[in-house]
């Protein structure tokens, strides 16, 4: 069981592709297709409305001129070659390069802590509390921090980690320290602190839903087949758990990169964010040069999807 | 979910709003008469698109009591003022902008000229926006000066005058002069000079604004102050000099310099309140906020002089008939007295003193205006005391405060670029 349950998972037998039909469909097959594109009509017509119509029309204005007043629909590369100066020349990294480099950072570390978190608290909620009640009970407790919103949460913690803060004279008044730890507020620590505290929720819930559509009689088997509780674990309710824990991992990863209200509060604005770069954009009415720098962050966002999306084929596992 | 949360009205002069929606006041407010038009038999409603300051509940009111014109406000922060004008002019009948933001929005050809001679106090108002003086001194005018964009070639021009026409861009509201907060008790030492901002002893506790146009002047000041390099005009810098500047900047970031950047007010109240900052660019309530809480904090008054902003009203192109008549109506009730008076006492100036004067109890007018140490408590426009007997208005009067005015917010030519080398000195 232990090492060969891999590549039994992918061997799972592939999903019959649909029969096509030899000569012509019968009108109530045809009528039930109509059904179903008039089904899914509303939702497609909001997604090219709402998604897919502003997203060309970034696309199509970040190749276009601007200056302090308007926009001007002529064709140029100039916006793009703003988002990316200096990053051919070699020596200093250039700013694009150095703010996803940031938020890279950012992404693995924040990633890594909800991970493991939101997989030990959805692993004990879903095995070790028994009855269905309690279950519901723990897990709505999870969610009891998006009572509020996602900035008072953050704020919530500066009396705590400030110069002047509550650790830091906890430390001092127990005379572990002699001065305040500067680095507890405004820092990397504290954006990553954060970003746990904030996005953790996001990994346990598909990761828990996952756990839960387990099969209890796996695991009851794998232990008769002699598994330690260790080996269960990773290899049978790991890989089951997978596809909550790709979902889990897209929620927080993108949250993470197009984030910059956290990385500003928490990091004292000191830190930067593509989103910060974006926002101050905007903000000078330079919507040409932030459309391409939105663009270069969708594409580095869809590059981290695919390569999440390779590792597991999250449409045959839902 | 995060860029959800920027949190609109928590500019400088949000805080004021609050203060204002608050109890009514009126001391002193005499009544106003000699208005044309009373709008009540015909009710007219106003959009009023602007930060949050001048939107007080009481001065809506009021316009509503003297005029009968309804005052619907729109509060956005500065910047989604002249991305509205910009993009949606007719999604409002009157604007409260930036001065510096003209240079982005007459060009748009959005904006009329605004008659001056349907606008009663016209000639009254300060020569702060009309010929750049205080007092017959002239003062600063690196940057946006408001004397620069105030007045119109013409009705529909979008060029602005170098002498004084007959068409104004915007009537003046608000007005003040910026500089250095600090904290007195943990400073200890006298400041100056604006180059304590980076000078090491106040290393990880100087903190300055994250919006580009401002913070760089702000790093321009203290360049200048340490003898680095003057600017011919901090407001309009060259390339070279905005490189020159950033450098100075990305320095200081790197040893360790700033605590933190701010872009609210009440950032920036949290930042020295708590003590994480004890020397930092600010804006006058922001300090007022900090002392209500009993904490010492000084608006310092430095030798190389204040940075100054303003900002007035006006109108979009679409506008006439009985709208654009009780546009008209309402900025000459603005100038009569009453909301100056309302103005000044949250410690911002109005445009044209001698009616504010008129509508201010005598004492108000010695403590906010001439400098003098306050004869009894100090109140806001919703009665909480600011200061208390004795206590004098940091910088002084009016004509030491405005009349030592280095520069002004600005626009720069070379916006884009700056904009360009602030998000790299953020990234540094």
């Amino acid at each position: 069981m232990s090492t060969t349950s891999e590549p039994a998972l992918t061997s799972l037998p592939e999903v019959a592709a649909p029969a096509v039909p030899a000569a012509g469909l019968r009108t109530a097959e045809r009528r039930q297709r109509r059904l179903a594109y008039l089904q899914v009509g509303p939702l497609a017509l909001v997604f090219l409305v709402f998604f897919v119509v502003p997203l060309v029309l970034t696309l199509v204005v970040s190749f276009w001129e601007y200056n302090e007043y308007e926009i001007i629909p002529s064709f140029t590369l100039q916006n793009y070659a703003d988002v990316f100066e200096g990053c051919l020349s070699g020596g200093d990294l250039c700013t694009t390069f150095r703010t996803y480099l940031s938020t890279l950072k950012f992404c693995l570390l924040g990633w890594a802590f909800t991970l493991v978190i939101g997989f030990t608290v959805a692993y004990f909620v879903a095995f070790h509390v028994r009855s269905s009640t309690m279950q519901t009970v723990l897990f709505l407790i999870c969610t009891i921090p998006f009572w509020t919103s996602n900035v008072i949460r953050m704020i919530a913690w500066m009396p705590l980690l400030g110069r002047n803060g509550l650790v830091n004279d906890g430390l001092m008044s127990l005379g572990l320290i002699r001065t305040p730890i500067e680095g507890l507020l405004y820092s990397d620590f504290s954006v990553v602190l954060a970003f746990v505290h904030l996005n953790t929720v996001f990994m346990i819930v598909p990761i828990f839903n996952s756990m839960m559509r387990i099969d209890r009689s796996l695991i009851e088997a794998a232990t008769d087949a002699g598994a330690t509780p260790w080996q269960t674990l990773w290899n049978v309710i790991v890989p089951l758990a997978k596809p909550g824990i790709a979902i889990g991992s897209i929620f927080v990863l993108t949250l993470i990169m197009g984030d910059f209200v956290t990385v500003g509060v928490m990091g004292g604005q000191q830190i930067a964010s593509v989103g910060k770069v974006i926002q101050v954009q905007m903000a000078y009415l330079q919507f040409p040069a932030a459309a391409a720098n939105a663009v270069v962050l969708l594409g580095a966002v869809l590059l981290v999807i695919v390569a999440l999306t390779r590792l597991i084929d999250l449409r045959r596992e839902l | 979910m995060s860029d959800a949360t920027k949190t609109p009205g928590l500019t400088r002069r949000g805080l004021l709003q609050g203060a204002g929606a608050a109890a009514g006041v009126a001391a002193g407010s005499g009544a106003i008469t000699g208005f044309p038009a009373i709008h009540a038999a015909d009710p007219v409603t106003l959009r009023y698109l602007g930060t949050a300051v001048n939107q007080s509940g009481d001065i809506a009111r009021k316009v509503k009591e003297d005029l009968g014109i309804t005052i619907e406000y729109i509060p956005v922060v500065t910047d989604e003022v002249s991305k509205r004008v910009v993009t949606q002019p007719n999604s409002f009948d009157i604007v409260d902008s930036e001065y510096f933001s003209l240079k982005k929005l007459m060009p748009s050809g959005n904006l009329m000229g605004m008659d001056a001679r349907r606008i009663k106090n016209a000639d009254k108002i300060t020569p702060v926006f009309t010929k750049g003086e205080v007092a017959g001194k002239t003062i600063g005018d690196q940057g946006t000066a408001p004397k620069k964009v105030f007045y119109l070639e013409g009705q529909n021009s979008t060029k602005f005058a170098a002498s004084p026409t007959e068409w104004i861009t915007l009537i003046p509201t608000t007005y003040n002069a910026d500089t250095l907060g600090i904290r007195p008790d943990l400073i200890k030492r006298p400041i100056t000079s604006w180059k304590e901002l980076l000078n090491p002893e106040f290393k990880g506790k100087a903190s300055i604004l994250n919006i580009p146009s401002i913070g760089i002047m702000d790093a321009a000041m203290v360049v200048e102050a340490t003898g680095d390099y003057t600017y011919p005009d901090k407001g309009n810098m060259t390339k070279a000099e905005i490189d020159r500047t950033m450098k100075v900047l990305i320095d200081a970031k790197r040893a360790g310099q700033f605590r933190a950047f701010w872009q609210d007010f009440n950032e920036s109240v949290n930042l020295m309140a708590s003590g994480e900052t004890v020397i930092q660019s600010m804006w006058s309530p922001a300090v007022t906020k900090v002392r209500s809480q009993g904490i010492a904090c000084t608006y310092q008054p430095l030798k190389e002089g204040y940075r100054a902003w303003a900002t007035g009203f006006g109108l979009p192109k679409t506008l006439s008939g009985r709208k654009l008549d009780a546009t008209y109506d309402f900025i000459n009730w603005f100038l009569s007295g009453w909301a100056g008076a309302y103005l000044n006492r949250q410690g911002y100036y109005s445009a044209v003193l001698e009616t504010a004067k008129e509508n201010m109890a005598p004492y108000e007018w010695a403590f906010w205006m001439e400098g003098k140490p306050a004869e009894q408590d100090i109140k806001g426009p919703d009665g909480t005391v600011l200061e208390k007997a004795g206590a004098v208005r940091d910088g002084g009067s009016f004509e030491q405060r405005m009349g030592a005015v280095a520069c002004w917010n600005s626009v720069m030519d070379e916006n884009t670029y700056m904009v360009r080398k602030w998000n790299e000195f953020i990234a540094a």
